[in-house]
């Protein structure tokens, strides 16, 4: 269960980008954070994973986030970054995978076992030993959901999962999103998979939270979205 | 394609290199390491004169590169732009030393020329056995190997690390170059007006990119250390290997095997 309470966070101490945030996330939730660029989506992932300095309180499983209890909350959190390049930083999808299970002390054999779970459980067998640098846009992105998700955490974080991919592609991250079983948070412009993937989404504003509610309420709101500067989900306007 | 993104697609390449298998592939990194340095301080001990003695040791990396199954035009390939600088080294030793040192027939050559070469062959003998152990070994295995052998654990870090950077800037040098050029068409390079801000763009974008990577790691549970692949074995084989080239090169070292050979043909 992930709390925030009262949590604000400002990077220049007059213009607050985050003010006085208050939520909780129970587990197994597939949580839609959605909002406008500036709105504060990337900032709640980094406070989450302690990235940055949070003013309040925010706990993972009633574990804080703070510097004492940073690895213990690191490791239930997987986060996986807009720029898969950016995550993908070893020579192969194989020791890519690897690198978080050892950090975590799992032995070389059960990390081995993990990799090969997920990369069969998503159909990415055939990565296993191809180099980063040749993987295309589409399957980077899923090879860096598998690197997360050989970590096993108990929450899935993701930033843009579909941004910059084709509609195939787009759809086969969407399916593996949907059938992950985690806690999932996924912040995205793209209103269309989180209508697919999330069953409630908070809206944020500001900094602050817009509305908070199921998936099929928020999306469908054209003025509370056109408010905020987002638009209805393509898959809704066509079925007005 | 821009330059840079060929430079990248050949660092990739490299790591593709060093993942096929072959006898080589298969030596222990440490060996394969240690045998190395052994090589270059051999090379290196040879007087510049002493060109005739330092011949014979090319004799390895030939057999290096028959072995692994690389073409010794691939090494060259990778190294056209550090080549021309390691020939350069010793481009005046013919102008300061111009003492006869030998004639051949009628042709006198001079120690400066003797010297040039043979500057010139050491820079190259010793750059072929540096690109075969990095193009044998996986660089993560290479340093697996030196925190084998208690090299310092922040320095073999900063080593991968640097390795990897390197990636990351030159891809962020990709970016930027095209974008300059699509809006700087007709012009080769970047104008000297540019220079200042492209510089401190870039330094700024790769120092973006290397926070989000590092970020990237700590959330992934680095924690300073690195878990390297596993290193194969240190082997008999391995032992057979380390020894028999060191033994080869200190013969080699001690004897000068060309002139030997010469003097078989020749009274």
């Amino acid at each position: 269960m992930i709390i925030f309470e009262n949590v604000s966070f400002s990077y220049e101490r007059s213009k607050p980008v985050i003010t006085d945030l208050s939520f909780r996330i129970d587990d197994g939730e597939a949580v839609g954070l959605i909002g406008a660029n500036g709105a504060g989506k990337s900032t709640v992932m980094k406070l989450l994973l302690g990235l940055l300095p949070a003013e309040g309180r925010i706990t993972v499983d009633e574990l804080e986030v703070n510097k004492q209890n940073l690895s213990a909350v690191r490791r239930k959190l997987g986060f996986v970054l807009q720029n898969s390049d950016n995550q993908m930083f070893m020579p192969t999808v194989y020791e890519d995978m690897m690198f978080a299970p050892l950090n975590y002390m799992v032995s070389r054999e059960e990390a081995e076992q993990r990799v090969d779970a997920v990369l069969e459980r998503l159909g990415l067998q055939g990565l296993k030993y191809r180099h980063n640098h040749k993987l295309s846009g589409g399957e980077k992105r899923m090879a860096a959901i598998a690197t997360i998700l050989a970590m096993e955490p108990e929450v899935i974080l993701m930033d843009e999962p579909t941004s910059a991919l084709d509609p195939y592609n787009r759809r086969i991250v969407i399916n593996a999103i949907r059938e992950l079983d985690q806690t999932r948070i996924i912040t995205s412009h793209d209103l269309d998979m989180i209508f697919d993937t999330c069953d409630r989404v908070i809206l944020l504003s500001e900094g602050r939270i817009a509305a908070d509610g199921p998936a099929d309420v928020i999306l469908r709101d054209r003025a509370l979205l056109e408010a905020n500067h987002m638009e209805l989900p393509l898959s809704l306007c066509s079925r007005e | 394609m821009n330059k840079m993104e060929k430079a990248l697609g050949e660092l990739g390449a490299m790591d593709e290199l060093a993942s096929q298998d072959s006898p080589v592939h298969r030596l222990n990194a440490a060996a394969k390491l240690l045998s190395t340095i052994a090589y270059i301080i051999t090379v290196m001990s040879f007087g510049k004169y002493q060109l005739s003695g330092l011949i014979p040791m090319l004799l390895w990396p030939v057999l290096l590169f028959q072995i692994s199954g690389i073409r010794v035009s691939t090494c060259f390939y990778k190294l056209r732009i550090v080549l021309p600088l390691v020939m350069a080294v010793g481009l005046f030793n013919p102008i300061f030393d111009r003492h006869i040192l030998l004639r051949i027939g009628g042709l006198a050559v001079s120690g400066g020329v003797v010297s040039m070469i043979t500057l010139m062959l050491k820079g190259v003998l010793c750059l072929m056995m540096s690109f075969l152990l990095v193009a044998t070994t996986p660089f993560d295995t290479i340093c697996a190997a030196m925190r084998q052998m208690h090299v310092p654990k922040t320095l073999v870090t900063l080593l991968l690390l640097t390795y990897r950077y390197v990636g990351v800037m030159t891809e962020e040098l990709a970016i930027m170059t095209d974008a300059y050029h699509l809006r700087a068409p007709g012009q080769k390079g970047i104008h000297v007006s540019a220079w200042g801000s492209f510089l401190g763009q870039l330094l700024l974008r790769s120092m973006d990119r290397a926070q989000e990577l590092y970020s990237s790691m700590l959330l992934r549970g680095y924690h300073q250390h690195f878990h390297y692949a596993p290193v194969r074995p240190f082997r008999t084989r391995d032992a057979l290997y380390l020894m028999l080239s060191v033994g080869l090169f200190i013969a080699l070292r001690l004897v000068d095997a060309a002139q030997l050979l010469g003097h078989v043909f020749v009274r």
